[in-house]
């Protein structure tokens, strides 16, 4: 890639100020480096990447309504999460977490244990319990 | 409390930290030279391995590998500490810090508040260098960023242990010993030919074997997977491609660089001329990147467009092969 190339797309790197730095020829055919704003062909991989978390939490959130899954699933979709990241977060074995997805048994779960999810999700008890628009 | 520490921001956060941290013990080391001397150069493809629902294709090497075989070829010795408690790994950074020693740092990147939220994903091998303490703010060197930032205690903690894969577990590292004068011209050599010996492995998972096998499994991913996640799969090879969040990898044209300035310290020319033709094969990649792209971009499921990108990268395979293998002969 010649230095004049470096591509300088949109991107949503802009808005937190930082620019990528990459390796780029110049005219005398020597390696130099140069900043980059963006570049959009990764722009879009990232902004598909995106929607589908979000389309992941919009399904959550829907299951959580019909009562088909705790909001603790809810939570672990929005924060980017699956269950091997959330287990090792909250100290738990998978199977545990995938069994506190039930919500016959997160509603017993005890005050110690959802303290820990919590926790992890940076909210209070009774926001684990009830989801916003619910 | 804070050590006299110069920044430079880099392509890649791994060699950006060992080219800062030698830099600050007397050693100019270029940020190429650091990648090409630690064999930091790689095609690995891990599909029973998911990140973001999606199998793991990686262009460089494991994380920690490009410090170590740097160091190992050119005789710095590295000290490496994990911790399981949060308030030993602060002693102990704390402490360095007092001695007037920065260190580098493993963090998740999650949790990086100064990374834009879009960027924040589980990703637990970034790399910076924390040189100092100011009012209870840790002052950090993130090679990516083009200026020093701060972290809170609460902050720094809170990505030296995140958890998931490769978690961090207070990973801090940094030189301890040096030799008298860096020789490069044989550690360059150790490095060029341990990245000819990866790229050309017999095994599938590595090097041009790994690509084609990719290329192979691009032309069934339609039909297997659907057009969703066969879209999602191939923004995935972009976006390792392209490093998650840590900057524009391109590691091609970081491995040309390293191979243009090896030329002059080698006084090899014919290098020279590999380091043209792996910028080359830079340029092969993005178009690469840049067809795939446009099919997730159009969300169209048109086969043939799959089979053509398919066809892209087995080609590049091609091109990787005949450069390893000449390149194997050329040092």
């Amino acid at each position: 890639m010649k230095k004049k190339e470096v591509p300088q797309d949109k991107s949503q790197l802009q808005k937190a100020n930082i620019k990528d730095m990459v390796y780029a020829v110049d005219e005398n055919g020597n390696y130099v480096t140069e900043l980059s704003t963006g570049w959009e062909p990764k722009t879009i991989a990232l902004d598909n990447a995106i929607r589908e978390i979000e389309e992941r939490v919009e399904e959550a959130k829907q299951r959580v309504i019909e009562k088909k899954t705790s909001p603790i699933e809810y939570y672990m979709e929005l924060h980017k999460m699956d269950v091997p990241i959330l287990a090792s977060y909250v100290g738990l074995w998978q199977w545990r977490v995938k069994r506190h997805f039930k919500p016959s048994v997160f509603k017993k779960l005890s005050t110690k244990t959802l303290q820990k999810y919590a926790d992890v999700f940076e909210i209070g008890i009774e926001e684990l319990k009830h989801i916003k628009d619910q | 409390m804070q050590i006299d520490f110069t920044h430079k921001q880099s392509a890649h956060c791994e060699n950006g930290v060992v080219s800062n941290l030698m830099r600050h013990n007397g050693f100019e080391v270029s940020e190429p030279m650091v990648f090409g001397i630690g064999s930091g150069l790689l095609f690995s493809y891990l599909p029973f391995i998911k990140v973001n629902y999606a199998p793991v294709f990686t262009y460089r090497v494991m994380p920690g590998l490009v410090f170590n075989r740097f160091a190992k070829r050119v005789g710095v010795k590295v000290k490496r500490e994990k911790f399981k408690d949060p308030k030993k790994a602060k002693e102990r950074l704390d402490q360095n810090l007092s001695d007037n020693n920065p260190v580098g740092l493993q963090v998740g990147v999650y949790n990086l508040i100064y990374f834009p939220d879009e960027y924040r994903f589980h990703f637990n091998a970034h790399n910076m260098v924390v040189y100092g303490k100011e009012n209870g703010n840790y002052l950090i060197s993130d090679p990516v960023m083009e200026d020093v930032t701060t972290l809170t205690e609460k902050q720094l903690e809170k990505v030296r242990f995140a958890k998931g894969a490769f978690a961090p577990k207070g990973h801090i590292y940094y030189p301890i010993s040096f030799p008298q004068k860096l020789e490069l011209e044989t550690a360059i050599i150790k490095g060029i030919k341990h990245t000819c010996r990866d790229m050309l492995a017999p095994a599938p998972i590595v090097g041009v074997r790994a690509m084609r096998w990719v290329a192979k499994n691009i032309k069934k991913w339609p039909k297997k997977l659907g057009t969703k996640k066969a879209n999602h799969y191939l923004g995935q090879i972009v976006r390792m491609q392209e490093e998650i969040g840590t900057g524009g990898g391109g590691f091609r044209y970081i491995y040309a660089a390293f191979l243009q300035e090896a030329s002059d310290v080698l006084r090899n020319e014919k290098l020279k001329d590999f380091s043209k033709e792996m910028t080359q094969i830079g340029d092969a990649w993005r178009d690469f990147a840049l067809e795939a792209s446009r099919i997730y971009k159009n969300r169209s499921g048109q086969l043939e467009n799959y089979d053509s990108i398919s066809d892209q990268l087995m080609s590049i395979a091609q091109r990787e092969e005949a450069f390893f293998k000449a390149l194997r002969k050329a040092v």
